[in-house]
């Protein structure tokens, strides 16, 4: 088997007041395009973080391409590019010298120029190249951050969060481009708040809730596993319900309501007989599978639920 | 191994003092020619310091170095905190850097800029009055080795403070009672003998006193021994900030 893009070990992570990380394992294999989700302050960045040197992991281990990220540093940083997501800029410099500086740290001089060159005219920067970064829109900043996190073409790309705050058609470009870069072989670790963006984008996604990893599968299976499936009946159900059948349901809108609902359904179900005794029988019912974003809101959700009990 | 890596970061940290010349360069050479025509001038016929020298040619190698101290420490401590608060720290955190190679490029420039601000002043100052010159070897080999102790303080400084408060008071309650306590204005014997003893245990003291023999040939201690105090100091701020830097101290969360 070939080396894994990326390796996490065991990961714990704590702040002096927060648990970021509970021992968090899974990898990344080669080639991947591969979606971090979870809620704010799940933890994602903060162990995107530990894999480019950012911070340091309390304990557990981390490896990119086989690199150990604390003790062979240097291998692992040349293999990993990390677009952070807070859109951060050094306001004394233009867009070529950052690409420049940025190119030099990682031990690349004039040789290359042309890459740069060439990743301002995919990103659209050439026009921008000798702008000051302080003058730059939010969406141009953003450019010149993916930019300089593929400086050194490294093979394992990481996305944090790279369409917040942009807009349509700089998503659709980024997105592009982010195909594009998997395309041409490299492994591409993606998160986002959107989940339309990883649904049509990863090959597997990886749900993480309060530092703990809640589910890791490729889409079809996150679903299929999913023990719950979405019925939609074409009625609003309000009023007094019974608790089962109030807490089952998910939304309401105009005149359809949506419930989850067991995937295996015994006809003597409690939440079949409270359906009922709403008069609605189970035909009136169609059903469908749960779509990521629902899957994804449950998951995080009763996680939420039990830290509370 | 010192890469090229950090050749880049030594560049980028030399061109962006440089960006802002005036700032960093012009503005701290022209407040120091007012201390030197001010005091210069009122004390130039009341006060000898040395017999044979005159106060300003007792002066100025002490406002030079006070520059030179001042602007080193003012380049690596404000541009690691700049960067820091501006979180733009990322993209050096990022690099194949080594702690020594992250040391030796911020050294390097605030060593520069300490060159460049106190050579300044100096020369402006020899278009001014009489400059003595006693030892240019010696005025380079202080000059480096002032920059260097004050550079690497300020390195420390930087990654220590997280606002620029923290930064001024780093700087008014050590920096600069440092300076004003080492001689830059008088001599210390002078001064009471307490005042001697606090005296001795100051490194600019040595590097202000080591500075002037260069100029005059006359100093306070030998000045073989402020060259020991001060390789002394600059190995030991060297160890300092480089533990510092390897244990990721409040850059690496
Ligand atoms: N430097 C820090 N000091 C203390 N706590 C921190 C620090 N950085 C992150 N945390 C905490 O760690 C937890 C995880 O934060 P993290 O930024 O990794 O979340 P996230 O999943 O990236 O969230 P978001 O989707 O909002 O970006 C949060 O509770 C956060 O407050
Ligand atoms: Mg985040």
């Amino acid at each position: 088997m070939s080396i894994p893009a990326i390796e996490l070990h065991a990961v714990e992570k704590r702040y002096a007041t927060t648990h970021a990380l509970k021992g968090v394992s899974f990898r990344v294999e080669q080639g991947e395009f591969f979606g971090l989700l979870g809620p704010n302050g799940a933890g994602k960045s903060t162990l995107i973080n530990i894999m480019g040197g950012l911070a340091q992991a309390s304990s557990g281990k981390v490896e990119v391409m086989g690199h150990d990220v604390v003790r062979d540093y240097r291998n692992s940083r040349k293999r990993i590019g990390i677009v952070p997501q807070e859109l951060v800029y050094d306001p004394f410099f233009t867009v070529w010298e950052m690409l420049t500086i940025q190119s030099g740290y990682f031990g690349l001089g004039r040789e290359n120029h042309a890459w740069l060159e060439e990743l301002l005219d995919t990103l659209n920067l050439t026009e921008k190249r000798d702008e000051n970064l302080q003058r730059l829109s939010g969406g141009m900043k953003r450019r010149v951050l993916i930019a300089q996190a593929l400086v050194h073409r490294p093979p394992v790309v990481v996305l944090d969060e790279p369409t917040a705050g942009v807009d349509v058609e700089l998503r659709r470009a980024l997105w592009s481009f982010a195909h594009r870069l998997h395309k041409e072989g490299h492994t591409i670790l993606l998160t986002t708040h959107y989940l339309e963006e990883a649904e049509s984008m990863c090959d597997r996604i990886a749900v993480l809730n309060q530092g703990a990893l809640v589910a890791l599968n490729d889409q079809q299976e996150l679903i299929a596993q999913y023990p719950h499936q979405i019925g939609v009946v074409d009625q609003i159900l309000d009023g007094e319900l019974p608790q089962l059948l109030s807490s089952a349901i998910i939304s309401r809108s105009r005149n359809r309501t949506q419930i989850r609902m067991p995937r295996v359904l015994d006809a003597d179900h409690p939440l079949l007989q409270q359906l009922s005794a709403v008069g609605i029988q189970l035909d009136q019912l169609q059903l469908r599978d749960p779509t990521l974003e629902e899957v994804f809101l449950d998951l995080t959700r009763s996680a939420v639920e039990e830290e509370k009990r | 191994m010192i890469g090229f890596g950090c050749w880049t970061l030594f560049k980028k940290e030399v061109w962006r003092f440089l960006k802002v010349f005036v700032q960093t360069v012009l503005a701290p050479a022209v407040s120091t020619l007012l201390y030197l025509l001010v005091f210069g001038v009122v004390f130039e016929e009341a006060v000898v310091v040395y017999e044979g020298h005159s106060y300003s040619s007792f002066l100025i190698p002490g406002l030079v170095m006070m520059t030179l101290a001042q602007n080193a420490f003012a380049n690596s401590s404000s541009s690691i905190l700049q960067s820091k608060m501006n979180g733009n720290i990322v993209f050096m955190l990022l690099a194949p850097l080594s702690s020594l190679e992250v040391y030796i490029a911020f050294l390097g420039a605030a060593i520069l800029r300490g060159l460049i601000t106190g050579g300044s002043v100096l020369l402006i100052a020899s278009l001014l009055v009489d400059v003595e010159i006693y030892s240019v070897g010696l005025i380079l080999l202080f000059a480096l080795l002032a920059s260097g102790v004050l550079g690497a303080l300020g390195i420390i400084a930087g990654i220590w403070s997280e606002k620029y408060d923290h930064l001024s008071a780093f700087q008014n309650f050590i920096i600069l009672p440092l300076t004003f306590l080492s001689g830059v204005f008088f001599s210390i014997q002078g001064l009471s003998p307490f005042w001697q003893q606090v005296s001795a245990w100051n490194p600019v003291f040595y590097l202000i006193d080591g500075f002037r023999y260069g100029f005059l040939g006359v100093s306070d201690v030998p000045y073989l021994q402020s060259v020991w105090v001060a390789l002394l100091f600059l190995v030991m701020l060297t160890g300092i900030s480089v533990a510092i830097l390897r244990s990721g101290y409040k850059l690496r969360g």
